[in-house]
């Protein structure tokens, strides 16, 4: 797959930044405003996906192979469940066990946050792997007699 | 000990995302299959214990509320239920799961990434545990939903042609089943305001005659029938079970349509919809289906010559009996009749899923062990196995008199006593048709084992070798339930099936009471 | 507005049926697989309206009771959100079924892809 022009290889590297931090953020601030794991691990995943298309599909098989994606997507869905796990030994399942503070500031709400990063981490990782199974496998067409 | 219970549902799908890493460290990358067996194992050592744990007062329902917020008085949370048909149906669950994946170790050497197999199984046996425990309506579709998925991404797993074919039909079907559910779940949600199955049933109460309260129950019995196979939403199950890979097609037909489909259509019938005056109407559905599937299933499958789309078809004819016991039972309690009676109707029910668990999955597998000594499916180019192969011959002919029906296995017991249950409950003509059915099964088993197993071997085909011990191991365990079912029929109804009818019962009011004002 | 909406969202759900079950291009069937998701979506959402509700959020300084009396109803919305990721997990795992189906048949149509039969 071929990249695209100097042009626009040019923008998309300015823009990559503004994108992953824009999604950061609205991870991060899940329990805040709307938001949250889910729709910011689909924004970094855009962000990315903007980056593949620009530079093409060789560059980005050198920089991002499947299976790093593989390992971070299983990463951040165990890291949610052994929140859950630790919940349980500190109470119940999946009990709300860190430090809670006062409502309305960013460190708040206990275990919510780390869920959230570990959700955006999955769900970016898990995005960007399907991505690239899909646009970036070599196939051969057989077409039946 | 009820702590446990959250457990059953977090280590195969914590072990699943271990799977996912660990496979692609250097070194460790071999052992993903022994990490999910010691998964399962784990898992199914904690449903035998949380069984045997009660086994005093074996009525108890101890619910549990994640992260503890039983708030007083409104539920908030989300709440686990293990009561009794929860514990039958995990270690039912769990036994089936740790067959079939100590037969995966030797029968999926040929296939490649089989990292992504043990994640998948693992993600799949998670989360029809929680469909089982789950007390709470919008929980219990989840996890339906990692289910069917992870099936989907199973039953495709050769990647050949007729596999993906079945796995893309199975998938389509299987979208249009889980969005009736989710209609059904948006309507009650919209009636009751309330997502826990306790409190949807107390609303549904109150609410009486209920043009929405029919709909939602028209759109949830749809779906889920289509999930548990019944005819006429039964097209799928043909050519998804016997594509995939032996063990998958093991546990697909001996717990997903049970877990995802026939226990989740008791749930709705019995607890949600059993103190409501339409109960007895969704009752003589549940009971048409039931009969159709029984009789639709066996018929097609006489013709079959392909092994395991034979099982497929008894799959559902099996399934037929199951619904329509508990259709039965349903009918029976909701019109006020006597509780014994309804009470035989679900301890057959309830024991016949039991039993077709564990001797449908010894088929399967014993098929699958067929297909790779063999290289065929196909029951003429079989024949002269029981020299042979020794040890799949003998499960597979337990298995074989098991599902037909004979004395002393398991499943002549299940059999007689749905044919009582349901001759008492004043359905005599669908009781004959229940035993005209055994004997078709019969019939048609007979065929199978005069050709796969007896007889010569077709001519020019290599002798067939014994399967790997493995394979052996996970039909004996299977084996040895079939075996041990049947005999210890008593012990077993007293502390395992009798408190799940219970449960089960407990919701259903009949409609003479509600007239009257009674409370569920 | 109250019923008419209804009505749509109804129209939506039978036009995503209906591109499920009578399409023979694997490509429309899985449209129809989104489109079938997609309502019933806004299915759930609509059953949580209220009239002149405002987002649920806690703004400061609210106590809890009054955003319980003023906003709609968040618990349809924490379910559209676990029902948007199954949709998107079933229409990925379909259009990668679809790419393998036609390496191996080299055709997207229902009908020429039918060896399983009887």
């Amino acid at each position: 797959m071929k990249g695209m022009t100097p042009v626009v290889q040019n923008v998309s590297r300015l823009v990559a930044g503004f994108v992953i931090l824009y999604a950061v953020y609205v991870v991060c601030t899940g329990h805040l405003a709307p938001g949250g794991g889910f729709a910011g691990g689909v924004i970094l995943m855009a962000g990315v996906v903007m980056l593949v298309l620009a530079f093409g599909g060789d560059r980005a098989r050198e920089l991002m192979a499947e299976n790093r994606c593989h390992v971070l997507d299983g990463s951040g869905a165990l890291v949610f469940v052994l929140v859950a796990l630790f919940g349980f030994f500190a109470g119940g399942f999946f009990k709300n066990f860190l430090d809670r503070g006062t409502a309305h500031e960013f460190l708040s709400g206990g275990t919510i946050m780390v869920c959230n990063l570990a959700i955006g981490l999955k769900v970016a990782a898990g995005l960007v792997g399907i991505f690239l199974a899909l646009v970036l496998a070599s196939r051969q067409a057989m077409p039946k007699e | 000990m009820k702590d446990l219970v959250p457990l059953l549902v977090g280590i195969p799908l914590g072990t699943a995302f271990l799977i996912a890493v660990l496979a692609h460290l250097k070194g460790v990358a071999r052992l993903t299959g022994l990490v999910a067996t010691l998964a399962i194992a784990v898992n199914l050592f904690i449903s035998i214990a949380l069984w045997a744990a009660v086994l005093a007062q074996p009525d108890a329902a101890e619910p549990i509320w994640a992260g503890n917020w039983d708030g007083a008085g409104v539920p908030i949370g989300i709440e686990l239920v293990c009561d009794g048909l929860a514990r039958l149906m995990v270690i039912t669950v769990n036994m089936v799961a740790m067959a079939a994946i100590i037969y995966a170790a030797a029968y999926m050497k040929r296939f490649t990434t089989l990292w992504l197999f043990h994640a998948l199984f693992l993600l799949m046996t998670g989360a029809m545990n929680g469909v089982v425990l789950s007390g709470d309506l919008f929980n219990m579709y989840v996890f339906i939903e990692v289910a069917a998925i992870a099936s989907y991404g199973l039953v495709a797993f050769g990647t050949e042609s007729q596999e993906l074919e079945a796995a893309f039909k199975y998938m389509v079907l299987g979208v249009l089943a889980s969005t009736f559910i989710l209609i059904g779940i948006a309507v009650l949600y919209a009636l009751t305001g309330q997502l826990n199955i306790r409190q949807v049933a107390a609303g549904l109460a109150a609410a009486g005659r209920n043009w929405a309260a029919l709909f939602a129950a028209v759109c949830l019995v749809g779906g889920l029938s289509l999930k548990a196979a019944m005819v006429p939403f039964h097209a799928w199950l043909p050519d998804a079970h016997p594509s995939a890979p032996a063990p998958i097609s093991a546990m697909l037909s001996g717990v997903l349509i049970k877990a995802a489909g026939v226990y989740a259509l008791a749930r709705v019938v019995f607890t949600v919809f059993g103190g409501t005056p339409q109960c007895g109407q969704i009752a003589n559905v549940l009971i048409l289906l039931g009969t159709l599937s029984m009789v639709l299933g066996v018929f097609l499958a006489v013709g079959q010559w392909d092994f395991k789309r034979l099982l497929a078809y008894h799959s559902i004819s099996q399934m037929g009996y199951v619904v329509l016991a508990l259709g039965v039972a349903a009918a029976v309690a909701a019109r006020g009749g006597d509780k014994a009676i309804a009470s035989v109707c679900l301890l057959g029910g309830l024991f016949h899923m039991f039993n077709h668990a564990a001797f449908k999955s010894l088929l399967f597998l014993s098929s699958g062990s067929i297909e790779q000594a063999t290289g065929t499916r196909n029951l003429k180019e079989m024949g002269g196995l029981a020299r042979q192969m020794r040890v799949t011959s003998f499960c597979c002919r337990v298995g074989a008199l098991s599902i037909a029906g004979v004395p002393p296995f398991n499943g002549f017991f299940s059999k007689l006593i749905i044919v009582i249950g349901v001759a008492m409950a004043g359905y005599p003509v669908l009781a004959a048709l229940a035993a005209l059915v055994a004997l078709m099964t019969l019939l048609s088993f007979v065929k199978v084992q005069r050709y796969a197993l007896e007889g010569q071997p077709a001519p020019g085909r290599t002798p067939a070798r014994e399967s790997p011990w493995l394979m052996g191991v996970g039909m004996g365990i299977l084996t040895l339930v079939c075996l041990l079912a049947g005999v210890a029929c008593w012990p077993l109804k007293q502390y395992l099936f009798d408190p799940a009818g219970n449960a089960l019962l407990r919701g259903v009011v009949s409609a003479a009471r509600l007239a009257m004002g009674g409370t569920p | 507005m109250g019923i008419a909406i209804y009505m749509m969202t109804f129209a939506l759900i039978v036009i995503g049926i209906y591109a499920l079950v009578a399409k023979k291009n694997l490509v429309r069937i899985i449209i129809g697989i989104a489109i079938l998701e997609y309502a019933v979506n806004l299915l759930l959402v609509l059953v949580g309206y209220k009239k002149g509700g405002m987002a649920p959020i806690l703004a400061e300084k609210q106590t809890s009771l009054e955003l319980a009396a003023r906003a709609v109803d968040p618990l349809p919305q924490a379910m559209v959100l676990t029902s948007i990721v199954i949709g998107l997990s079933v229409t990925a795992l379909a259009v990668a079924m679809a790419m393998r189906l036609y390496d191996k048949y080299g055709t997207f149509d229902m009908n020429d892809i039918r060896d399983l039969r009887g």
